[in-house]
């Protein structure tokens, strides 16, 4: 019993996470039921394909480098130099990582795009009838990436600045060194760690990215957005092929992002966050701290105000002339429209429980770091991390179109129990690392104290362990939900008409120009989110 | 109540022996306490007792019995942990009333222990606080408490003391003792401080590198302490290399700082004549004489309240030497006699 457990759950992690794949890496190289290198060869001769292999690749690149520095600047600001309204704009500046990620991405139409609000503002302004840019390609995707992954390097080393010891920057300066000197040799490079794991995220979010260039990339083709168009194409080995390059690139953002942490040093602090410092700087930094909060949230607010705006009523001026709640009304005038609600929400809890339970059981397991086993569990938590949530849904489709009951694989496909399974699988890497470290965070004397008072095992887990991770389980699931809940990438490839969650139904609305009914889905969307967040942070004050 | 016994118990950690051969009896409510640096392995040995670790040779005995391969919540052992390791998320009273759980109480009868409990720590009415809401003082009760609740045969204290303010370790000191002499039961306690060992223990067990180096009353290890490490660790002491001279009876003549002193010979028994020794002074084993054979001159003084300590350059060696105030000052030349007592020899340590 005490080892059946743990390799009861290896095993149902490993046919989770690593069977879907290996499936993808057969299917490229099968061909009419035997082996052949036929798609590999395809991909290789085809220019296209070269050209969206690399413009993912340069993306990522970029998207790191923009996206790393102005969120480690920002959380820098937030956590190191003191203005007015510090705390709100640090609040503000995370605001974004409860968002559900499709409202970003579509917000930024109603701001930047050809018929944004700012480009009729420049087209009222100068008189001209034409829009004076397009929106679209590289640039436009890089700007949305930069606007909306900065919150993984700024949400990282925020919380690493948390636990750095305020002394030490005391003690540079009593030994002379400047604000920038000791900025620079002692702040980051304590900070590397986080700020490599910002650096993956962003890394592993960019190469995953689908709806960004999906909506945007105009001819810019990107690996994710190439193997949806080779699927529907009827291709199915060159996309296995183009998904097997992609998780290439993703191993290989995993192996230059723990180069780039560095073995975590370990500071001897207290953990008291730095108090911060007051200075003449703090104009600077409040104008500085306020413009980029205003910009960062500018692409949410647009939306809001796209949800009051009546359909075809906002043509030629810079902003809305009238406003309506019909949006808004048409959500639960139709069932067709509602319908959608329920099912993201259903499918969300469900996988999110799910999560949740196989999240605590691998953290109870993998407790301890020494063991061997919690490596394997770790490693095999951290795989759908490292592979792009596209490649994924495709795995998870392969595995599951057929039916072979001794390897696991059952006709999932058009039913409704796969959408939330590809949830569940995509947000275990963060349910489960987020209670790994939970659980390791706890100290180990209270079970000891348990122990000598007589506690078995069980009890010690019910009455002390469980109630403790209260607070860590109900920000997983929150995280989880609400990760399954926004979801595009996998809900694109996987949906049937009966699981068609509200991320589709908000992409219909924009192909049928119902611009303002896609906004209020998106409000809609974002408030249950933010609930969702508020009620395990109630939760979590309820218990700890 | 009950017996502890080890019998050459040994605890390595990935080939690091910890604790080696240790045999150690603490009679029926007894007062043990496990003194020793850092590193010395006693925490690892109140460990083994309570059954977190299973030593690697040896066995466990409470009460008689073999529990060398019991878990330790079967042991039943009332322990108090270094940061008391309070459950966070639950009153005082569901601190306290955890360990009941096993005798299916009622609620009244398990209101009436926890209340009982309490009083034993004088912290009777405090029920319904929340742990995180009490002092450090309070919180270390509230741990004794919880330990002495379930009436456990052998209470094991992890530096019960060090986590408190040092004005409240001397109250919380003479507290702990009265009441563990008032339930009588027997209790091992790990401790760092010399100091508290004395003030707590009937016996103090030394640990040194994970070997027991002395086991007795706290003033058999001060004053007949059996090697010079001890001597060392257990008070203040100036190490100064010198050489055995004569036997008579069971004392020993041995010559050092250009004079000769009778010492206790048992330590230096397997040592022939002119052998190398080290001879240890204590503060109190010169005083200042007008009429004493050795001089010497002062070089510091340190004022420690009762006495002051003098660092007194003898020829090439300097020595600690309590003295009463205001007698001298630095530079000062002084005369010095051997009081009697504070001076041990032992055979000369390799690395000395």
């Amino acid at each position: 019993m005490k080892r059946a457990l743990p390799a009861l759950l290896l095993v149902a992690l490993l046919w989770l996470v690593l069977e879907p794949l290996l499936l993808v890496a057969v299917e490229a190289f099968s061909f009419d039921g035997g082996w052949s290198l036929r798609a590999v060869r395809e991909f290789l001769v085809e220019p296209n394909e070269w050209r969206a292999a690399w413009n993912s690749l340069w993306l990522a690149v970029a998207s790191v480098v923009l996206a790393g520095t102005l969120g480690t600047a920002l959380a820098l600001l937030t956590r190191l130099v003191a203005f007015p309204g510090r705390k709100v704009v640090a609040a503000l500046l995370a605001l974004p990582a409860v968002l559900p990620p499709l409202v970003g991405v579509v917000a930024f139409l109603f701001l930047y795009g050809e018929s944004g609000i700012i480009a009729r503002s420049v087209m009222a302004i100068t008189g001209s009838t034409t829009p004076p840019w397009r929106f679209e390609g590289a640039p436009a995707v890089l700007l949305i990436h930069t606007t909306t992954m900065y919150v993984y390097p700024y949400l990282l080393v925020r919380g690493a600045l948390a636990s750095f010891d305020p002394a030490l920057l005391e003690a540079a300066s009593s030994l002379g060194a400047s604000r920038a000197r000791a900025l620079r040799t002692v702040v980051l490079p304590l900070l590397r760690p986080a700020i490599g794991n910002g650096a993956l995220l962003v890394a592993l979010s960019s190469l995953a990215s689908f709806s960004a260039p999906y909506v945007f990339g105009g001819g810019f083709r990107v690996l994710p957005t190439q193997l949806v168009s080779t699927r529907l194409n009827g291709d199915i080995q060159v996309a296995m092929v183009e998904t097997l390059v992609l998780v290439a690139l993703a191993l290989i953002a995993l192996a230059s992002a723990s180069r780039l942490g560095g073995p975590g040093v370990r500071g001897a602090g207290k953990g008291l966050s730095p108090a911060p410092r007051r200075s003449g700087a703090s104009m600077g930094a409040m104008v500085a701290g306020w413009l980029a909060t205003f910009w960062l949230l500018l692409p949410h607010l647009a939306l809001l105000l796209v949800s009051f705006v009546p359909v075809g009523a906002w043509t030629t001026s810079a902003l809305p002339e009238s406003y309506t709640l019909g949006n808004y009304l048409a959500l639960v005038a139709e069932p067709a429209r509602w319908r959608p609600f329920g099912t993201s929400l259903w499918m969300a809890t469900l996988a999110a429980m799910a999560a949740a339970l196989v999240a605590l059981l691998v953290a109870v397991v993998g407790r301890d770091p020494g063991r061997r086993l919690s490596r394997w569990l770790e490693a095999a938590l951290a795989l759908p991390w490292a592979v792009p949530g596209t490649v994924y849904a495709i795995a998870l489709a392969t595995m599951f179109s057929v039916n072979q009951p001794a390897a696991g694989r059952f006709i999932l496909i058009g039913t409704l129990w796969l959408l939330p399974l590809a949830y569940l699988v995509r947000s275990l890497p963060i349910t489960g690392r987020a209670m790994m470290a939970a659980i390791r965070g706890l100290d180990p004397t209270l079970d000891e104290a348990a122990a000598t008072l007589g506690a078995s095992r069980w009890r010690v887990f019910r009455t002390i362990t469980l109630p403790l991770l209260g607070p860590a389980l109900a920000g997983a699931t929150a995280l989880a939900f609400v990760t399954g809940l926004g979801d595009f990438m996998t809900s694109v490839i996987l949906y049937t008409y009966d699981t068609r969650p509200v991320s589709l139904e908000i992409l219909g609305a924009i192909r049928q120009g119902e611009i303002g009914v896609a906004a209020a889905y998106d409000v809609v969307l974002a408030m249950i989110s933010t609930a969702a967040f508020v009620l395990a942070e109630r939760r979590s004050g309820a218990t700890g | 109540m009950s017996t502890v016994r080890l019998q050459s118990v040994s605890k390595r950690f990935a080939e690091t022996p910890v604790v080696h051969d240790v045999s150690l009896d603490v009679g029926e409510g007894e007062l043990v306490a496990l003194l020793g640096p850092s590193g010395s392995g006693k925490t690892t040995l109140l460990r083994l007792i309570a059954g977190f670790e299973r030593p690697d040779g040896g066995r466990v005995f409470i009460g008689g019995e073999d529990v060398t391969d019991v878990d330790a919540l079967r042991r039943r052992c009332g322990m108090v942990f270094q940061h008391y390791a309070l459950f966070p998320h639950m009153s005082v009273a569901e601190n306290v009333a955890y360990g009941l759980a096993n005798e299916k109480l009622d609620r009244n009868a398990t209101a009436a222990r926890v209340a009982e409990a309490l009083a034993l720590v004088d912290l009777a009415g405090l029920e319904n606080r929340a742990v995180t809401a009490l002092s450090g003082g309070q919180q270390q009760r509230v741990a004794l408490a919880r330990a002495l609740a379930p009436r456990p045969s052998v209470l094991l204290l992890d530096e019960p003391l060090s986590n408190l303010d040092p004005s409240l370790r001397e109250r919380t000191r003479r507290e702990l003792r009265e009441l563990i002499d008032r339930i009588g039961i027997t209790t091992v306690l790990v401790t760092h401080e010399q100091e508290e060992a004395f003030a707590l223990a009937d016996r103090v067990a030394l640990l040194m590198k994970g070997v027991l180096a002395q086991v007795g009353p706290p003033e058999d290890l001060y004053l007949r302490p059996a090697s010079s490490s001890v001597a060392t660790f257990v008070g203040r002491a100036t190490r100064v290399a010198g050489r055995k001279v004569d036997v008579s009876g069971d004392q020993v003549t041995v010559a050092v700082l250009g004079q000769e002193f009778s010492v206790p010979g048992a330590n230096l028994a397997a040592e022939t004549a002119g052998a190398e020794v080290d001879v240890l002074f204590r503060p109190e084993a010169l005083t200042i004489d007008d009429a004493g054979a050795i001089t010497g001159t002062v070089l510091r003084r340190r004022f420690t309240g009762a006495a002051d300590l003098l660092t007194i350059a003898i020829g090439e060696v300097e020595v600690e030497v309590a003295a009463t105030p205001e007698r001298v000052s630095p530079g000062d030349q002084v005369r010095l006699t051997a009081t009697g007592s504070g001076i041990h020899a032992y055979p000369r340590a390799r690395s000395a």
